[in-house]
């Protein structure tokens, strides 16, 4: 039995930070570099002992901080080495410069980012604003709603970001204490299977990397219109992201049986009314309660956001189009508009749905617990607002 | 290398900017930027390639008997000029060169 076999095929009871740790090491990486922060410390701890017992055959480059994880990722990854890093909050805004050379770099890196409240207001707290934070860097990002689902995800995402077509670097978020310290069943798949579900990759053509001895180099010369073919470039790639999200979650499903529905979930929503999107942890409550309202006879649906970067336009377009109302459940502000910002990007295709009441909730910020209740406020504001009652547009819960 | 779903004119072949020194790892015509030119005088060097040692961006090129600025990439630093031991090489405005045909 291989070392990695003794401690995978299995079923465990273990925290979102041990699963996201199982996934990476089920890849196999080649290089790890990290440094450690509440609440994503026990991650990397976690790959640390994996990497002590043998079970972890890479290099693991303890750093002096996360602008140089960043940095050291990247660089490896240019080599051509498969590469992990993790971070959150305040060590997600330290790597911020770097994140954009990666990014642009095109170096397929897989990050993970336990959402946290950022710098500001010390909130050693969950919270989604350190994601939105970094949205423009040209990473893609992902959204996790269970301890299963970061350790399935992880796996996608080496999947995804190393696809030939993408060359992208690719970030999983999951909330801060609600899941990286949450213990649950997980399913760890056996290595020879992820083996095999990443074998793809290797039919593919291979990116080029930096090579020893050879005079190549990659990132610099960006003024003018190479500059402005990187950008395009970068873009249309991440429009490809959009179908190949949906793809890879079918592939991911026929290996190991599990599916999440790709760039989004959608629950209950094809003869719903009012629907009510959401991201992450608050997911699985949320679903109780639409059952809950669905057993009085109201005709809600959930949608469940698990692309966050590239905005999973028209998935979300045709799972919203037609509803009587429509809310949107933020656990971070966005300056400016005066909402969350999921609210701002859902409200930004409403001309692809229909010009309806839509309605921001801010819930969740800083550990504030988003409780059945408060979604029930919610799904009954959203009920009133498609009845033709006036409604306020943002809500702040509690 | 690059993932282009239509023919288009790119600088680069592969997604991101890769490049090698010995072919076009300059894709800027950096000439443009230039307001003066290096001019070197033959009648006085004497081919000893310290300018081609010195110049930034490796464009004093070797001409057979002497040196000369490639002027598609030549910024017109002066570094050449000031370090020619012989006062070989003179920095000349390029207005006085604005009648000649651009290459």
């Amino acid at each position: 039995m291989s070392a990695q076999n003794r401690v995978s095929n299995q079923t465990k009871v273990i925290t979102g930070n041990a699963a996201a740790a199982y996934g990476a090491m089920l890849c196999r990486p080649d290089v790890v570099a990290a440094y450690p922060i509440t609440p994503q410390s026990e991650l990397i701890e976690q790959l640390a002992q994996f990497h002590a017992d043998g079970i972890l055959d890479c290099e693991y480059v303890t750093v002096e901080g996360e602008n140089s994880a960043q940095n050291v990722v990247c660089g490896a990854s240019m080599a051509g080495g498969r590469t992990f890093t993790a971070t959150s909050s305040y060590g997600l805004v330290y790597m911020y410069d770097a994140m954009f050379n990666t990014a642009g770099y095109r170096a397929p890196v897989v990050m993970i980012n336990v959402n946290r409240e950022p710098p500001g207001i010390h909130a050693v707290c969950s919270g989604q604003q350190d994601m939105i934070s970094v949205r423009d860097t040209g990473w893609v990002q992902l959204i996790a709603e269970t301890c299963q689902e970061i350790l399935d995800l992880t796996i996608q995402a080496f999947r995804l970001a190393e696809d030939y077509s993408i060359q992208l670097p690719v970030i999983i978020n999951y909330d801060g204490y609600y899941l990286s310290f949450l213990a649950e069943s997980v399913n760890i798949p056996a290595i020879e299977d992820v083996d095999k579900y990443l074998s793809v990759l290797k039919s593919q053509p291979k990116r080029p990397t930096l090579i020893p001895g050879e005079a190549i180099g990659c990132g610099s010369h960006g003024i003018g219109m190479g500059y402005v073919e990187l950008r395009r470039k970068h873009m249309a790639a991440m429009d490809r992201v959009m179908p190949i999200v949906d793809v890879i979650d079918e592939e991911f499903g026929q290996a190991f049986g599990r599916r999440y529905g790709g760039q989004i979930e959608t629950y209950r929503t094809e003869d719903a009314d009012i629907v009510l999107v959401t991201s992450g942890s608050a997911v699985g409550t949320a679903r109780t309660v639409i059952d809950a309202k669905r057993e009085e006879g109201m005709k809600v649906g959930l949608v469940k956001l698990r692309l966050y970067r590239p905005f999973p336009v028209l998935r979300l377009s045709d799972a919203l189009k037609g509803k009587k109302a429509i809310g949107v459940l933020d656990r971070s502000i966005c300056f400016g508009w005066g909402c969350g910002p999921l609210y701002m990007e859902t409200k930004a295709i409403s001309s692809n749905i229909g010009h309806v009441p839509m309605l921001s909730f801010i819930d969740g910020l800083a550990n504030m617990d988003i409780t059945k209740e408060h979604i029930g406020q919610m799904i009954d504001t959203i009920f009133k607002a498609s009845q033709g009652d006036s409604y306020q547009e943002v809500t702040w819960l509690p | 290398m690059a993932v282009t779903e239509k023919k288009e004119c790119c600088i680069f072949e592969t997604e991101a900017s890769w490049s090698y020194a010995n072919s076009h790892l300059l894709c800027l015509k950096t000439g443009e930027w230039r307001t003066e030119r290096p001019v070197v005088n033959r009648e006085i060097c004497n081919s000893c390639g310290i300018c081609f040692t010195y110049c930034p961006p490796q464009c004093m090129v070797d001409d057979g008997d002497y040196y000369k600025a490639n002027l598609e990439f030549c910024k017109g630093c002066g570094i050449c000029a000031k370090e020619c031991p012989k006062g070989a090489i003179t920095m000349r405005s390029e207005g006085d060169y604005a009648n000649e045909c651009p290459k």
